[in-house]
């Protein structure tokens, strides 16, 4: 889709040149980091790099910054140069006037990144007063308010004079934008800048990252883990792995027809947002069911009631009916405060459902009291979304997994040996019973959580954002894994996502929410093959890198596009 | 680990490093100001401990006949102004001074500890606690000290409770962030969902999380006691004279400072290395202990 941008003519003198790039750490025996990696940006070029967690992505883009946290990582050898400077010799003064006038980064989380004691307006004109001195004060206001103009937000006066809190996750994004680009940078260094952000949001933010480049020639070298973004915004892409450049490659290339192993796995990965074969409905027995589920916060205590206080009141979940079958799994899809997770802890017990029923086996359990919960808590059970806080990092992983067990009964030696088999069943060997989390990775602790889960031989299991948190192979292993389990043991799944493709992938039925309430329910084939409601469809058509099938190394021949004429179709692609 | 076989592979087994338990000892040797503050603080615990063999004479023993003598054969550091061992006095003070630091610091956490896990849990008693809290935080230990002591007797029990009953406050504070905070962790709401009743949630999940904070917190507090123990009896607030503590050698050695500075010279410099070296080694502790830092080593 960017063919356009990049003419091969007679090569032009890169932005970037990267050669030999080594970092390692100074502990001793020095680690390296980076392995001698080469690459270089064209002007006006996007680069992507991918690789999963511990590539060495970002300590690269640190190292082009000169941002490498001192006293830990340093550059070993190589070359950086921007433009024929070469950035890892010159004086720290020179590297300071090089950033943001002709190199600028921007970072994942934009909710940080701003200075919360600064007005937004102030802290881009900094900028200015830093790198643009002889300008008058009203030049540096008009300057500012030109380019909250072009990252397109709305009542540039008023967001100028506003305070980061006041301001979205995506409005963020876009001011640390418009104070990335404000010098005009040649080089604009993106690290995950929309991974924090909802699929709508990211899609805005990609598009306007798009149109500024375009705009004034900026090279953007940017830093994802997800191949779908890659395969939206990419000309290029350079895809790392334990500090290496694996394979370097236009885009298209890339996706059609990698040349290594390992970036054929990377792809084969990548969920796609076609909808699994529905499978046959072979057990009817609900298991879990929530009939009116309703959940407000900031419920008026008596006191202001009495006080004659308004109460000002959120609904977190309104009017929330699903039912799940043995065997099935349910998928809760939603944005971010859409109400997906408050669902979930409500129909774990998390939190007080505030009306409706949760039905669990048949029996309401939403207003029970914690002694007459017990008995029922162990048929339903969680799975979190991030592994490293999900354990307790003091104990074992064998006292983790025989708690519950213990809790209702179960002799320790009964449950011990269970618990070893448990782990044979997710994969992981018998002795991990006596190790600690930290000495496992993100996936084998997402191991370990599913099979504490499991021990309490449960009817339903909820996973709210279980693979968020993972790199995409072993997120498509996790994923496998809940497959494998539901198969073998005919547990229920409540599956909460924001990724659509990863829904598509695992679940029966797709429940799609949005402020709280349900906009769509059903099938997950017709839901993600053919949605109906309004909200659905923007979902569909922000969902990045869904013109790829990723694994099968082409586009996909039918995907959902948004016509002018009808309001649900699908069309063919190209 | 292989991408190709998305189910339970047996290579996942190889990926396990094999490392020890978490470590809670340094890895490289700790500073030459920790090691010498750690021996010392043990030298001062073995001489309390073997005062009684140790003491070349009774602390009690006076003798009209030897007044204010200086160091010599018989009395090491000389003698004070009824004629009793300085330096047996000093070895039996150090006695008093560790029983009441670490006797003030064991009390306030064994009751502090529960009561804040017991505020950081339970939103309803949260208030209430904390309130009462906040009333015994505004009560200086002194002036407690000085109440206690002129409504009943002043023993060792009477001088270690004014002591403790204000440091008690700032333990639950500092026990009850450290619950509030650790509540929110997942592992903790797993906990709940695997049916584990609230006892187990606090003791086995929450309570950990307070350990690396409360002794440094009680190092601090071992400090202060013995400082503010050595304050009360040179008031006269403190101990009774018959039992010796570096706080009464020195109020009664006040009187004879222009001719004998040593009086008060030896239980001071005691006093100082004594709350110094704690003081160190409380340093170490919250460096080594850090909750930052070592989940930084855990994660990696």
């Amino acid at each position: 889709m960017s063919d356009d941008v990049i003419q091969f003519g007679p090569a032009p003198a890169p932005v970037l040149d990267i050669r030999g790039l080594q970092v390692a750490t100074q502990s001793s025996p020095a680690k390296p980091i980076l392995k001698g990696i080469d690459f270089a940006i064209a002007p006006g070029e996007t680069l992507c790099l991918v690789g999963e967690s511990g590539s060495g992505k970002s300590v690269t883009s640190l190292a082009v910054m000169g941002l490498l946290p001192k006293g830990s990582l340093k550059a070993t050898g190589g070359r950086i140069e921007l433009e024929g400077d070469s950035l890892l010799d010159v004086s720290p003064t020179r590297l300071r006037d090089l950033r943001a006038s002709r190199m600028a980064m921007i970072f994942q989380e934009p909710m940080t990144a701003l200075n919360p004691l600064m007005r937004v307006g102030e802290q881009i004109e900094e900028v200015l007063v830093m790198h643009q001195r002889g300008l008058s004060a009203k030049q540096r206001c008009d300057r500012v308010l030109e380019m909250l103009d072009q990252v397109q937000l709305p009542d540039i006066e008023r967001v100028y004079a506003s305070w980061p809190h006041q301001l979205s996750g995506g409005q963020r994004q876009r001011i640390m934008i418009a104070m990335a680009l404000i010098l005009e940078p040649k080089l604009l260094i993106a690290d995950e800048p929309t991974t924090a952000l909802d699929v709508t949001t990211q899609k805005q933010i990609l598009k306007l990252i798009k149109q500024l480049q375009e705009r004034h020639g900026t090279s953007v070298l940017f830093i994802t883990h997800d191949m779908g973004v890659v395969a939206d915004i990419a000309d290029r892409v350079c895809v790392m792995r334990h500090g290496e450049v694996v394979e370097t490659q236009p885009i298209d290339a890339l996706l059609r027809r990698p040349t290594t192993d390992y970036t054929r796995q990377l792809l084969t990965a990548v969920p796609s947002l076609r909808p699994r074969a529905s499978r046959e409905v072979t057990d009817r027995e609900i298991v879990l069911e929530a009939i009116e589920l309703e959940k407000r916060y900031g419920q008026a205590s008596r006191w202001a009631r009495l006080a004659g206080k308004a109460s000002a009141q959120t609904l977190a979940a309104s009017d929330i009916n699903f039912a799940l079958t043995r065997g099935r799994t349910l998928g809760i899809v939603g944005e971010s405060g859409s109400g997906k997770s408050t669902v979930a802890r409500c129909v774990m017990r998390m939190i007080e459902p505030t009306g409706g029923g949760v039905r669990v086996m048949g029996k309401d359990i939403a207003s029970l009291g914690r002694a007459a919960l017990k008995p029922h808590r162990k048929r339903i059970q969680m799975v979190f979304q991030d592994p490293f806080r999900s354990l307790n990092p003091r104990l074992t992983i064998g006292t983790s997994l025989i708690e519950g067990p213990v809790n209702y009964g179960t002799s320790h030696e009964e449950a011990l040996a269970r618990a070893a088999e448990l782990l044979e069943l997710v994969g992981l060997p018998k002795d991990a019973l006596g190790r600690y989390p930290h000495q496992f990775s993100g996936g084998q602790r997402q191991r370990i959580a599913i099979a504490r889960a499991l021990a309490m031989e449960p009817d339903v299991l909820v996973a709210d954002e279980a693979v968020s948190a993972l790199d995409v192979s072993v997120q498509a292993q996790v994923l496998g894994l809940l497959d494998d389990i539901q198969r073998r043991l005919g547990v229920a799944v409540l599956f909460i996502t924001h990724d659509l493709s990863v829904a598509a992938q695992i679940c029966d039925e797709v429940m799609v929410m949005q402020k709280g309430v349900v906009v769509e329910y059903g099938p997950a084939s017709r839901v993600l093959g053919a949605p109906e409601h309004p909200y659905t469809r923007s979902l569909m058509l922000a969902a990045p890198g869904r013109h790829w099938d990723f694994s099968e190394f082409r586009p996909l021949d039918r995907v959902f596009e948004e016509t002018p004429t009808s309001n649900s179709t699908t069309t063919v692609y190209p | 680990m292989s991408l190709t076989s998305p189910h339970a592979s047996p290579g996942v087994t190889a990926t396990i490093p094999s490392r020890r338990r978490l470590r809670w000892w340094p890895r490289q040797r700790p500073g030459w100001a920790v090691i010498v503050a750690a021996v010392c603080l043990a030298l001062i615990v073995i001489v309390a401990i073997l005062a009684p063999w140790l003491a070349p004479h009774d602390p009690l023993e006076m003798s009209p006949a030897n007044r204010l003598k200086p160091p010599g054969e018989a009395y090491w550091l000389g003698s004070d102004a009824y004629g009793r061992d300085l330096l047996s006095r000093v070895l039996y003070g150090a006695r008093v001074s560790l029983i009441v630091g670490i006797g003030s610091a064991l009390i306030s956490v064994v009751i502090g500890l529960p009561l804040g896990i017991l505020a950081g849990f339970f939103r309803g008693l949260d208030t209430l606690i904390m309130r009462v809290m906040d009333g015994l935080m505004a009560i200086p230990s002194v002036l407690l000290a000085i109440a206690i002591v002129s409504l009943i007797s002043a023993n060792l029990w009477t001088v270690m409770a004014a002591i403790t009953i204000p440091e008690i406050p700032r333990v639950v504070r500092l026990v009850r962030s450290v619950v509030l905070s650790a509540r929110e962790e997942p592992y903790v709401e797993a906990a709940v969902s695997l049916g584990s009743n609230l006892f187990t949630v606090m003791w086995r999940h929450l309570m950990p999380n307070t350990l690396a904070p409360l002794i440094v917190m009680s190092t601090y507090i071992c400090a202060s006691a013995i400082l503010t123990e050595a304050i009360l009896s040179f008031l006269g607030a403190g101990i009774g004279t018959e039992t010796p503590t570096w706080g009464n050698i020195m109020a009664e050695g006040r009187t004879y400072f222009l001719i004998k500075p040593s009086l008060i010279f030896w239980p001071g410099i005691m006093l100082s290395i004594c709350i110094l070296s704690i003081n160190l080694l409380g340093d170490a502790a919250r460096d080594r202990l850090d909750p930052r830092l070592q989940k930084r080593g855990a994660t990696q």
